[in-house]
Parts: structure tokens; sequence; C-alpha cells
């Protein structure tokens, strides 16, 4: 099972002293939070995509190859990569590209966004949200699939005789996760391809994401990618941890009760209502096992610990207590409870693994350049040919 | 459950099982005129519907002693434990009556603020009867101006007769006999099974949220249509006609 972190890239200012971070800052910030988890060993850092301030993370694939290159083992992704109002052929070719650049420690979630104005801000309607995000999806999974796609749809200019480049690396797909808390539609398309599904497990009531997840699951076992208990689901979830219970929630409570989105509800209430873990290492370990009580064996879990204005020192230190005093607890009862054959979430090891076996990966060599600054109908030395471009034409 | 009409094609409710109404006052004092109001439809209606052979249980949410959960609900997001169970009571029910003061020429802002709550499917064709209190007889077309639109959103079904009681109407035989009409009304509506017909019938064609609080809400997969547009774009993206896909974009509440 992955554990990591999750961050959205927020600024706000810290309500005890009065400090606001710059955006210079709080994208330092953000590379020493995702440094220091890959020191302590934790699996994942997943960063969000915002296009209005008070977030600073507009250019998550510019900001995650920074961060690959400055750390060693842990898998880079996004929470989440808007497929809405991004461009698919430009998801397909940032994404890519970041994934060659990390050398295959990437996935991605992709989800709708729900800041109203992004939308007309970027040409969309939010109205049409979720037939945006499954369409452009649907581009996406071909682009990083087929060498050559013909294409036409509602929402994006069509497409005739275009290959994404650079072909994903190995010839092989980022794992894709579908983030979602209340749209079957999404769930119903993360089961269709066999994609991971990821509620993000906050600012609800407890296992109130579970009828989703079921629908993920038994539509994951439907289209025949396994049993719905092996269906590759994440969770979300907040957190705050100190060594002592009390500790946590008397240093937690004023960056809780002062961040906009909570002004007027009890830490409390809060804490008993939802599945936000705050107090010491074991109350965390004890509150994450009843999420795989609730929703069965999952594969990843991942935790918000750097926002709500907290200094970044803070958030290094609970960085470093989630990494040595509570993940590899987790680990091991985890472990321990996990049923027989469910599998842990695909990396990009264990993808090409899958679609190779022993054999050598395949690596996608161009045809030259014929002069019109296209390779031809075939565009890769290997490609089907078969399956020839057929390019638009332009008089 | 239902059984046979003389009028064919209706079902009418099961006169074996007591038929739950739930009255919702907003008055704050105790005991309210608001809450006196309700208490009166609530008894002319089990009369109205013990005459036509029916059973009813009436039971009553106060609002006030629930303020602070429904304000708290607000701003939290989704609603906490004592808002959801008064909720829960309204989904079970087979008629409501809703009973609020008038304060500032509007209703009471405890009342919208409940309401606010609802989801907007948990009260699809439910029977309600619609009244107020105020200190002045100006303020009557509050019910019909605010009331009425308010549970039309909600595509719950009001009773044609509303109901306002101003001072004077409690020394006025003319509101009892518009309580008694109210209640006449309601018992038709409940005895037709109308209503139960129209959300049973029609359920799909509601807008819906998944895994929300209505009595029918979609749960797991049993209840969710895989065949309409926007599912079959889900899957890969066979979506029939371009117009089809075009007319199936849902109105996607963004908060």
């Amino acid at each position: 099972m992955q554990f990591g972190v999750f961050s959205v890239g927020d600024i706000a200012p810290d309500p005890i002293t009065g400090y606001t971070y710059s955006e210079a800052e709080r994208i330092q910030n953000i590379i020493k939070v995702a440094k220091r988890a890959d020191e302590v060993g934790l699996d994942v850092f997943a960063l969000g995509e915002h296009h209005n301030p008070p977030f600073v993370p507009s250019s998550p694939t510019t900001l995650l190859a920074f961060i690959a290159a400055e750390t060693r083992r842990i898998v880079l992704s996004t929470s989440v990569t808007l497929m809405t109002t991004n461009d698919p052929v430009r998801i397909a070719e940032d994404y890519a590209m970041l994934q060659h650049v990390a050398k295959g420690r990437l996935d991605l979630m992709v989800g709708r966004g729900n800041t109203v104005p992004v939308y007309p801000w970027f040409g969309k309607d939010i109205r049409q949200g979720v037939a945006l995000a499954l369409e452009n999806y649907n581009l996406l999974h071909r682009l990083w699939r087929e060498d050559v796609v013909d294409w036409e749809g509602r929402f994006r200019t069509p497409l005739q005789g275009f290959t994404s480049t650079p072909r994903p690396l190995d010839d092989v797909p980022p794992f894709v996760w579908h983030g979602s808390i209340r749209t079957p539609e999404i769930a119903e398309q993360a089961a269709y391809y066999g994609n991971g599904f990821f509620a993000n497990h906050i600012l609800a009531p407890n296992f109130a994401f579970k009828p989703l997840v079921d629908l993920y699951r038994r539509r994951f076992e439907h289209y025949g990618h396994g049993t719905a208990d092996q269906a590759i689901v994440g969770l979300g979830g907040m957190s705050f941890i100190a060594r002592r219970s009390q500790d946590a929630v008397n240093a937690f409570r004023p960056y809780y009760e002062n961040y906009p989105i909570f002004r007027g509800s009890r830490l409390e209430d809060h804490m008993a209502a939802t599945p936000i873990t705050i107090g010491s290492p074991q109350e965390v370990v004890d509150k994450v096992l009843t999420f795989r009580e609730g929703f069965g064996d999952y594969q990843r879990q991942l935790f918000a610990l750097d926002g709500l204005a907290l200094p970044v020192e803070v958030a290094l230190e609970q960085v470093e207590l989630l990494g040595t005093e509570v993940v590899p607890v987790l680990r091991k009862e985890m472990e321990s409870r996990r049923a027989p054959g469910v599998p842990d979430a695909p990396t990009h090891a264990s993808l090409v693994a899958a679609k190779y076996g022993d054999a050598e990966p395949r690596q996608p060599r161009p045809n030259p350049n014929r002069g019109d600054n296209l390779s031809g109908t075939s565009p890769y030395q290997d490609s089907d040919p078969a399956i020839a471009a057929h390019f638009p034409e332009a008089f | 459950m239902n059984q046979p009409d003389p009028i064919a094609g209706h079902r009418v409710p099961d006169i074996g099982r007591a038929l739950t109404i739930v009255a919702v006052s907003a008055g704050v004092s105790d005991p309210s005129s608001t809450r006196l109001l309700a208490d009166r439809i609530a008894q002319k209606s089990i009369d109205a519907l013990n005459a036509a052979g029916l059973r009813a249980v009436v039971t009553t949410i106060e609002l006030g002693p629930l303020a602070v959960d429904i304000a708290r609900s607000i701003v939290t997001g989704y609603p906490n434990e004592a808002a959801q169970a008064a909720i829960d009571r309204l989904a079970d029910a087979d008629a409501i009556i809703a009973s609020t003061p008038v304060y500032k020429a509007g209703v009471s802002g405890l009342f919208k603020s409940f309401a606010d709550l609802i989801d907007n499917d948990l009260l699809i064709a439910k029977p309600v009867v619609l009244a107020a209190t105020g200190g002045t007889s100006r303020h009557a077309m509050v019910v019909d101006d605010q009331l009425r639109p308010l549970f039309a959103f909600l595509r719950a079904l009001p009773v044609p007769t509303s109901l306002y009681a101003a001072p004077e109407d409690w020394g006025s035989p003319e509101l009892g006999r518009r309580i008694e009409r109210t209640a006449a009304e309601l018992a038709l509506i409940l005895r037709s099974g109308v209503a139960t017909q129209i959300a049973e019938d029609n359920w799909a064609g509601y807008q819906h949220q998944f895994g929300g609080s209505a009595t029918r809400a979609e749960r797991g997969i049993d209840d969710v249509d895989f065949d309409s547009d926007l599912m079959r774009l889900a899957a890969g993206g066979k979506p029939g006609s371009r117009a089809a896909l075009r007319d199936a974009v849902r109105l996607d509440d963004p908060a």
C-alpha cells in the first residue's frame, strides 16, 4: 500500500504570527515538503492544479519536474489535473514529458475542478463539466496508446493524423486515477478503463463516499479487470500529528478555526464527523484503519498536511512524523489485514512488467523529417503500417 | 403495500399502515402561534384522513432547538447528526406541514436555512401544507409568494389552500374553515396515492444526486442507469448522435 502527501498549494495568513507567505516562498516550501516526503520514505507526493490566488500551483508539471530532479524514490502525482479546462492534447504531451523526465516516477489524478470562474476563463462551461471530463479523458486515453489518432468530439477541434509526442516512457502510459466525490459517471469511467478511483475524503461525513467507491468497485469487476475487491482505490484525508493527542489538537486549532472554509465550524465536531485525523500517531493509525474497514482494502492513502497556513517548519515536522511514526505502523497493520489477491497500486515498473514480461520495452524512434516537419504517414520506424496518418487537407 | 383502486391504474395507500405526517415549525417561543397553527392543521388532517378510512400519525420538528445545528451545518457544508436526523424524518414522511413565522416581510431565516440543507430531490411529489403566522394580515401573501415557490423548486406537491394566521384570525371561525379545507385537500391527495405514483413513475426523470438523502436516492449499482448518454460517454464514448449528447449535458451543481 502506498502512503503519501497531497497538497493544493494554498496560501493563507498564519493566524498566530499574521505572516503570509509570498508565492515565491510557498513554491520553495512545496519543494521542501516533497523532498522531505521522499527522504522519510513516503511513497507519493501529489500536487494540485489551481488557476486563481491564493493557490500557487497553476503549472504542476513544471513544479513536479523540478521535484523529480531533486528526489530519488517518491512517485509524483497530481491532486488533481483538471480534465475539463485543460486541452487533453496538452495533458498528453506535458505529462508524457514529465513521465520521461521523472524516469517513470509519475502517475496522475484527473478531476473536474469546482472553481466556477476557471471554466469561463478557459473558454469552457461548468454545466458541461461532466461531459467535458469524460470526453477529454477518452481522448487522452487514446493519445497515450495510439501512435496516430484521428478524432472528433464535441469540445475540441478535431484531430487528423495526430501523434502526441513524446510517446509515453517505454510506451507505457502513466497510471491514471479518476478523482471524484459525487459523480457516478466518473466512477464508471475509471472502472471502464481499469484505472484507479480516488475520493478526496475530506470535508464530508465519514464514509460519505463509500457508495461511489462501491459503485466503482462493482463496475471494475463488471468490465473484467478483476474482482471488486481488487479495484484500485485511493483515499485522501487531512491530518495533524503530535506525540501527545492534546498537543495536536491545541496546535492545530488556530489553523483550523481561522481557515476560511472552517470558520464557524467546531474542530471537535469535524474530528468526530469526518475522516480528518488529529492526534497522536496511534490515534491517526487507528482512524486510518477504520477507513480500511469501511472501504475495504485499498491501495493509496494521501494526507493533506501542508495547507491551512501552517508554517513550513511545522509542515516538514508533520511529514517527518507521518513518515517515521505513522506510516511504518500503518504499513504493517494494513499488510497483515489485507485479503489475498488484493494488488498494489500500479507503478511504472509493474506496468512495464505487465506489458512486456521479460522482453525489452518498445522505444519509439521517429522516421525522418520529410522536409515538411512531418515524418510521414507512419511516424515511427516500428509504427504499424496499417495505421496510417490521414492529415487534414490544407488547400 | 398498495391495493387496487376502483380507478384503474391508481395505487392507493395501504390503509393497514398509519401515514406519517411531519410538521416542521420554525416558531421560536413556546408555545408559539406558528406551532399552534401547525398543531391545528395536524389535528384536522388526522380527522380528515380518519374520515377517509386512513390512519395517520403526526410528529413535529421544532427548528428552534436545532438552530445551532442548522447554522453549523450551513457553514461546514454538510448536515450534522441532529440536522440529518431531521432531514431523514422528512424523507420518510408521507406528508409535511410547513409552518413558519413571518419576519421582516419574509419567511423566517431559520426555516429557510433548514430548507437550504435539504437535498433537491428529497421532497419530490411530497404533499406539503404551507402555513405561516405574522403580526399583521398585510403579510398574508408571504405563504404564496415565498413558501410556495420554495416547495415548487423542491418539486414537492403543495396543497392548493395556503394558510396564514394574523392575530385577529385566532378569533375567527374563518381560519378554522380554511384549515379544514386544507386538511381535506391533503387527505384527498394522500388517499389518492397520486403523490407516491408521481414519484415512483417519474423518479428517473428528475435530477438526482448520487448517494443523497432522498428515500429513492441512487445508492448503488442497481439504482444507476448505465444507458444514459453520459454513462455511455464514460464507457469509452460511443455517445450515439452528437445531438443526443448535447441534450445529455447536465446542469451540475458547481459547488
